[in-house]
């Protein structure tokens, strides 16, 4: 049997804009502070795996943080870098290569939609020049045809904006602090129909690192690991509908998230009403709705009841994107999908504060989803 | 002033009935838009280029609300004159679910299911003073 693997030790950089700091240094910051969640020293990481999209390469961050020798690979994925970081982390541990070991998102993005590197992203530049190469008329698309098939409402997308930023301003290190009700969320500016300003996350700012070592040498580092059971990475399969398309197939196929799902249950062997708690990508408000639905946690369209009733709040019974999610936290590429992950740590360990879920959570999941159709899922315990 | 196709192989032009470029798989029939060389169905490495349907249903759509970044975009991006417009999937019958530009980008005018039919848009004026088209989907009236 596989060594298992415990998180036992975690790092943040606050999210949102920090004039005057890289996001190289931020990445930094949440490195050190990582250690010192851990109380490991720097010259103690044994390797590292960290990204970015759009801040440099993660492993020149040693020339600050110490010259050490460390095996250091750099990680590039889209929106699963941080996801693909903590795989691959995951994998060197349960190996057996070594015992303790980081991995690292970081990000800084200009202000407004992504800019999209059609020629990067294998488009014509025909594409981009048409008006087409904009990540948000996906994501409007997208559930556009979801509220067409599943009689989701517009004030549901609208509540799932309230709770996002009720949740960040209980979040200290959240980028959106001030609560919005349903109905400011309906009546902000629209962009991409039925989307509007306040349903869609922003590029922003930040950093995360994680520590890993060997489940049976946790105990050296902390009194609380919590245990990583699953990390899995899946990309598109033919036939799904997704980001930055020219065109899809006729015949339908489900997508990544679903792939990479139901691999991370039977990775962990369990089922989705295990979950005690749920991060899942929300780039959008609508794609929380449709992520429900997708990693198993409903049937599509229960969400329209489960929203309106409040079973995701933090008090609720299914309680989703705790901390304020991709809504209140905005998006920097590298480091999302690693955000989740702390927040789901934080959660299991009890130390979330104000917005601690009450329902004493045992096994939390994590969920990204981005371009070019990919998807990342974790599966923690305590 | 002349008009001149945003990019050569996407689609015909000049015609009267302009149509997409796609390729069609030569293993297994699959339909691809734009052109390309091998198939993500099969995994088949040859394929021929095929003529797609002027006419379909729209699928799915949105509205771009905002003017999009420059570059990649071409057209107007002066937040004083950009106009919103339509973006959607129009499924072509028998062949593949093409993204496009859509004529209209009121959103109570657009219904799934609504009949839609190939056109020539203009886009921006280049360098040379000629209009740059592209293309789109208009509702069939």
């Amino acid at each position: 049997m596989s060594t298992e693997v415990a998180i036992v030790g975690i790092g943040m950089h606050e999210f949102g804009r920090t004039e005057g700091v890289t996001g190289m240094e931020q990445g930094v910051i949440a490195v050190r502070r990582a250690c010192a969640d851990a109380g490991v020293k720097w010259e103690d990481v044994q390797f590292a795996f960290g990204g970015s999209a759009a801040a440099g390469a993660a492993d020149t961050m040693v020339s600050q943080l110490g010259l050490t020798g460390l095996q250091f690979i750099n990680v590039a994925n889209g929106c699963a870098t941080g996801g693909s970081a903590l795989f691959s982390a995951y994998n060197t541990i349960r190996s057996g290569v070594f015992d303790l070991g980081i991995a690292i998102g970081f990000d800084k993005h200009e202000r407004g939609a992504f800019r999209v590197d059609t020629r990067g992203a294998g488009l014509g530049n025909w594409y981009g020049a048409s008006g087409l190469a904009l990540t948000t008329q996906f994501f409007g698309m997208k559930i556009n045809r979801y509220m067409h098939e599943y009689g989701i409402s517009h004030s549901t997308l609208g509540k799932v904006s309230e709770k996002a930023f009720r949740n960040g301003s209980m979040n200290p290190m959240a980028w959106r602090r001030k609560p919005i009700s349903e109905q400011e969320a309906l009546d902000s500016l629209m962009l991409s129909y039925p989307l509007t300003q306040y349903m869609f996350c922003s590029p922003g700012e930040g950093g995360v690192a994680l520590i890993l070592a060997r489940a049976d040498k946790a105990h050296l580092y902390t009194d609380k690991p919590i245990f990583l059971d699953a990390a899995v990475v899946r990309s598109r399969r033919f036939g799904s509908f997704e980001v930055l398309a020219p065109s899809i197939a006729l015949e339908h196929n489900a997508g990544p998230t679903v792939d990479s799902s139901k691999a991370a249950f039977e990775m962990a062997g369990i089922g989705p009403e295990d979950i005690d708690i749920a991060q899942l990508q929300d780039t959008e408000a609508g794609a929380e709705v449709m992520h429900m639905a997708e990693n198993g946690f409903c049937e599509h369209g229960e969400q329209e009841f489960m929203i309106q009733a409040g079973e995701t709040e933090i008090g609720g019974k299914f309680p989703v994107n705790t901390d304020g999610g991709c809504l209140a936290n905005g998006e920097p590429i590298g480091a999302s999908g690693l955000r989740q992950v702390y927040e789901n740590v934080l959660q299991l360990r009890g130390q979330a504060g104000a917005r601690q879920v009450p329902n004493d959570p045992k096994v939390a999941y994590t969920h990204v989803y981005g371009a070019p159709g990919i998807s990342g899922v974790t599966i923690l315990s305590r | 002033m002349a008009q001149v196709p945003v990019t050569e192989g996407v689609f015909t032009w000049p015609s009267e009935a302009p149509q997409l470029i796609g390729s069609r798989c030569v293993a297994c029939g699959n339909h691809m838009f734009p052109v390309q060389s091998g198939c993500p169905k099969c995994t088949g490495d040859k394929t021929e280029q095929v003529f797609l349907g002027r006419r379909g249903t729209l699928w799915t759509w949105t509205v771009q609300g905002f003017p999009p970044k420059a570059p990649p975009y071409a057209g107007d991006v002066d937040p004083k004159t950009f106009k919103a417009f339509g973006v959607g999937y129009v499924e072509l019958p028998g062949q593949i679910k093409v993204e496009a530009r859509l004529t209209e980008a009121d959103p109570e005018k657009l219904k799934i299911g609504m009949e839609m039919e190939m056109v020539i848009v203009p886009l921006s004026t280049d360098a040379s003073g000629n209009e740059v088209v592209t293309f789109a989907f208009a509702p069939v009236a």
